[in-house]
């Protein structure tokens, strides 16, 4: 009864057609000229659903050759099982090698975490982005943040920190913390936690982010500028895990999950699977550099 | 490979889809079989073709069978399968006014050209639950299909051809907005280009075609009921087959195959105009794959009311309701806050800490005054 012929042959090198692949990697040309700004594309659907990473797919599958070697994380860990789902894709769909180990990857996929370990100029890493617009959380149109953007009118957006110091004390922005890329565009990082922000200033690495609900991709590429926004007097802050190790290692200087065991009792542990790995084992490792970090010790000091 | 649970993530993914499978068949009964499901829920099979977008019901039986009977997430397998096909052509804009009959009523009026054509509707009839279809066998339903087909003349069938449309009763007397030079008709593709705002009706269409029933029943009904003010009447609401055809290389016309669909006019009141035109009736449009009431006639009624906005009507605001009716990416988006969120959760919970602790040690303070000003 069924009969067609797409449906016994194989699916096109990673899974999408060449003309949809050319059409995203030309927006991506476009997202990467213009620093910080949305550029709309066509946003094929995927056998993966809407919101679970098919923004940033499109941008994995519209670049991978043969010859890249692919790893991706939700939330720092290699584990977590919609990476996993994603990774047999991505593999099912190019037989490109994975790998966990971020220093031989070629091309990341991330949702939520930039890699404690710096990348380089060789190395590309992809963003899953919920939800792109940064001055969504102060203006629900999207043809008025569009204009907005236009005319670089981001008055509501610094109000709103404003209001929260004025509130809370701080300025209160949990993950997704909204940047200011090359002096020109307030850009969503996509939900990465404070810590990771800092990390996106004057990179090796080009950046690059896929909100495929939204239709929308955008770019940091190497070596631009990338500001958290501030007060003079009222700055950004990264979260503070200085009263806390990591229970496996006593590693402090890395992003760090809070975990409960069954009987209440609370403890941390590094959340890149693949840093953990690392320390762990006493590898080495090359982990990013920034104001924010640099002065943070190691390990605590009576360990030695 | 370090790390351990990568390979517990991995596994536990299998397991779950496996046992998923298990919980599909179980019951170890006989399997449907994709006919059954593709002649005996003919509905379902319309709704999923309608929101997966692509009219293929042995495609959208077999989805509707995978996903035990979720019609989203059946609707979402067709969306996904559609996206490996090539566009080989555009087809030709198809002619409603071609379409085979098999359901046409007026609300607007007693009667029209061609009568009033019931067809197939449950509208009239008694939602009892029918106990004896849980007994139902063969033989009934060849009896069944005995006695209606004897009751068919032939010769009769002939005849049937297509009919003149109420609106054309409309237009003929000029009480029909007369298109405008200005109007929209900007032609644009939803599933090529991401779309813009404000959107050109075609892309509203498109949208709403596309859409999920519920979510448009939800809005649609929203605006009948009092938020925007709406109550539309019925112009004619057909169910029947038209022809499709696309244009080959030479140029000519070639007939592909039929659908069925689906098709709404609804006769609203134009928005005030300028002073001394009159309140000239408009056309809310709507059309689906298959036979599909419910989404037709809100979609018209949206169509209606997204062409004069309003403040505090959400039918009226195309943003509102074009991003929020499309079922495969609203479906996707409310469930991924499934996925874990631990590090953006970490990230609140260290603002909210302090947060806590400043207003503690603030708290602390004012005692601290309030108990030296009472010495």
């Amino acid at each position: 009864m069924v009969e067609n012929i797409k449906f016994s042959n194989k699916y096109n090198f990673a899974f999408i057609d060449e003309s949809t692949k050319k059409e995203i990697r030309r927006k991506l040309l476009k997202a990467v000229a213009i620093p910080g700004h949305q550029v709309p594309y066509s946003s094929p659907e995927m056998p993966i659903s809407r919101g679970w990473g098919t923004g940033g797919l499109h941008i994995t599958l519209a670049l991978i050759g043969r010859s890249d070697v692919f790893k991706i994380i939700d939330q720092g860990s290699d584990a977590s099982v919609n990476a996993c789902n994603l990774r047999e894709f991505v593999n099912a769909m190019t037989g490109c090698e994975t790998t966990f180990d971020t220093s031989k990857a070629t091309l990341v996929q991330t949702r939520h975490r930039i890699t404690e370990e710096e990348l380089n100029e060789n190395q590309i890493i992809v963003f899953q982005v919920p939800l792109p617009e940064p001055l969504r959380m102060v203006e629900r149109y999207e043809y008025k943040t569009l204009q907005m953007h236009a005319e670089a009118d981001y008055s509501k957006m610094w109000v709103s920190l404003y209001e929260a110091y004025v509130r809370y004390g701080a300025i209160m922005q949990g993950s997704g913390y909204p940047v200011m890329v090359n002096g020109r565009y307030i850009m969503s990082p996509s939900p990465i936690p404070r810590w990771d922000t800092p990390n996106l200033h004057q990179a090796k690495t080009l950046f690059l982010f896929g909100a495929g609900r939204e239709k929308r991709l955008y770019a940091v590429p190497p070596y631009t500028d990338v500001e958290p926004l501030e007060f003079e007097d009222v700055n950004f802050e990264i979260e503070d895990f200085s009263k806390s190790a990591c229970y496996k290692t006593g590693f402090k200087k890395a992003f760090l999950d809070e975990l409960y065991a069954d009987d209440g009792s609370q403890k941390y542990v590094i959340s890149d699977s693949n840093f953990l790995d690392k320390i762990d084992s006493e590898e080495e490792t090359h982990q990013y550099t920034n104001k924010y970090i640099d002065q943070l010790e190691p390990y605590d000091v009576e360990r030695g | 490979m370090g790390y351990v649970a990568v390979k517990g993530g991995t596994e536990a993914i299998h397991n779950a889809s496996e046992l998923a499978e298990f919980y599909r068949v179980k019951g170890n009964t006989a399997p449907i079989d994709v006919k059954q499901i593709r002649a005996q829920m003919r509905l379902a099979i319309d709704k999923i073709m309608g929101e997966g977008g692509i009219y293929a019901p042995e495609y959208a039986a077999i989805a509707l069978k995978q996903a035990e009977g979720d019609v989203y997430e059946a609707a979402f397998i067709l969306r996904a399968f559609r996206t490996t096909l090539q566009r080989n052509y555009y087809t030709e804009e198809i002619n409603t006014r071609e379409m085979f009959v098999r359901r046409k009523i007026s609300a607007s009026f007693r009667e029209i050209p061609g009568g009033q054509v019931l067809g197939p509707t449950r509208d009239y009839t008694q939602r009892t639950l029918d106990t004896a279809k849980a007994t139902e066998t063969t033989a009934d339903i060849h009896s069944f299909l005995e006695q209606v087909e004897a009751k068919i003349d032939p010769e009769k069938l002939q005849e049937i051809n297509s009919f003149g449309k109420v609106i054309d009763l409309l237009k003929n007397e000029g009480l029909l907005k007369p298109i405008d030079p200005s109007e929209d008709r900007k032609l644009v593709d939803i599933t090529r280009e991401a779309i813009k705002f404000p959107a050109p009706r075609s892309a509203r269409l498109q949208m709403m075609a596309r859409a999920e029933t519920g979510g448009l029943m939800a809005l649609g009904y929203s605006s009948q009921r009092g938020f925007g003010g709406v109550h539309p009447t019925v112009g004619e609401l057909r169910y029947g087959t038209i022809p499709v055809r696309v244009k080959d290389a030479g140029g000519r016309l070639r007939y592909i195959g039929k659908i069925e669909v689906t098709e709404c006019e609804m006769v609203t009141g134009s928005k005030p105009g300028k002073k001394n035109t009159p309140p000239y009736f408009t056309i809310g449009y709507g059309l689906c794959f298959g036979h599909n009431e419910t989404k037709v006639i809100c979609m018209s009624t949206l169509d209606s009311a997204m062409r004069r906005p309003e403040l505090g009507a959400p039918a009226n605001d195309q943003e509102f309701v074009l991003y929020h009716t499309e079922g495969v990416e609203a479906m996707g988006f409310t469930n991924h806050l499934k996925l874990p969120h631990y590090v953006t959760f970490q990230s609140i919970l260290s603002n909210t800490r302090a947060s806590v602790e400043r207003s503690k040690k603030a708290n602390l303070e004012a005692e601290a005054w309030r108990q030296l000003a009472s010495v």
